[in-house]
């Protein structure tokens, strides 16, 4: 995904990644990242919760006007409000995907 | 307060993002000023949950996905910025998916962009947002010559002056 806002921001569209790994999306030249503390598939927030999910899009909407340099990274300060053992479980897919059951496989092989 | 960006991430996984630096050819900075105030410019959003109309548009192609899990479906569908939750489907097998099948907000927040044009914070929203799958790094080349392209020509018909892209 830091990559395709590359190839849009190198075609004149200024972007914005939401991102749970913000340290990859740094590492991957993104021009302007917004870091969440969030589990997977949960960028903007928890279901439900509007607030949350403003404060998210409001910090992204003002570093995509604002921001003056490229690489400008600014976190979310929200702490995920589901205990971290549960919250790690409920984001995974109910069974592996392909590439992490190929993944599996080779690194047991190994 | 800075970010753990591997708290959620398999412990076993993480040296698959962790240092890998940036794609060969993609060092060099990148940069489009944004130059108009947010009220007055018109913002297009993107996510990589892999949502679809159910009634009117073909899922991602999981199945294919699922015998070669090297590749993951490139193609793009197009979210009506008013589509209805209930409208919509998921097709993603590297996360649950029912918290985004309940609130699609969490992945694509057009309501909550209509509201902030509602009150005058941002001048619009376009009136089509985009939707991809995620987890696409293995097929880079395929993206950067037809999906990458085609993303633009869709971003530029709408006029968007700004494009919020989330990772599911």
């Amino acid at each position: 995904m830091p990559v395709l806002a590359r190839w849009i921001e190198a075609a004149g569209i200024p972007t914005v990644v939401v991102t749970m790994m913000p340290a990859v999306a740094e590492e991957r030249r993104a021009p302007r990242i917004i870091g969440v503390e969030f589990p997977f598939g949960h960028a903007f927030g928890m279901p439900g919760d509007k607030v949350m999910q403003r404060r998210v899009l409001e910090l992204a909407l003002r570093v995509l006007a604002g921001a003056t340099a490229f690489g400008t990274r600014v976190d979310v300060d929200i702490e995920w409000p589901v205990p971290l053992r549960e919250a790690y479980r409920a984001w995974q897919p109910k069974e592996a995907s392909p590439i992490v059951r190929k993944l599996l496989t080779t690194w047991g092989r190994a | 307060m800075i970010v753990d960006s591997y708290k959620f991430l398999p412990r076993s996984f993480r040296p698959l993002y962790e240092g890998r630096g940036p794609f060969p050819g993609e060092e060099a900075p990148v940069w489009t000023p944004f130059e108009k105030r947010l009220a007055a410019s018109r913002i297009a959003l993107l996510t990589s949950a892999g949502l679809y109309l159910k009634a009117s548009q073909p899922s991602f192609d999981v199945e294919r996905e699922q015998n070669n899990p090297e590749w993951g479906d490139p193609s793009w569908r197009s979210i009506p910025s008013g589509a209805d939750a209930a409208d919509m489907a998921v097709a993603h097998l590297h996360m649950n998916d029912e918290d985004v099948l309940s609130d699609p907000e969490i992945a694509l927040p057009a309501r909550l962009l209509d509201e902030m044009v509602a009150e005058r914070v941002v001048g619009s929203a376009t009136s089509e947002h985009i939707s991809v799958m995620g987890y696409q790094d293995r097929s880079l080349p395929g993206w950067q010559k037809e999906t990458g392209p085609e993303l633009v020509a869709t971003l530029r018909d709408q006029q968007a002056d700004g494009l919020i892209l989330a990772p599911a």
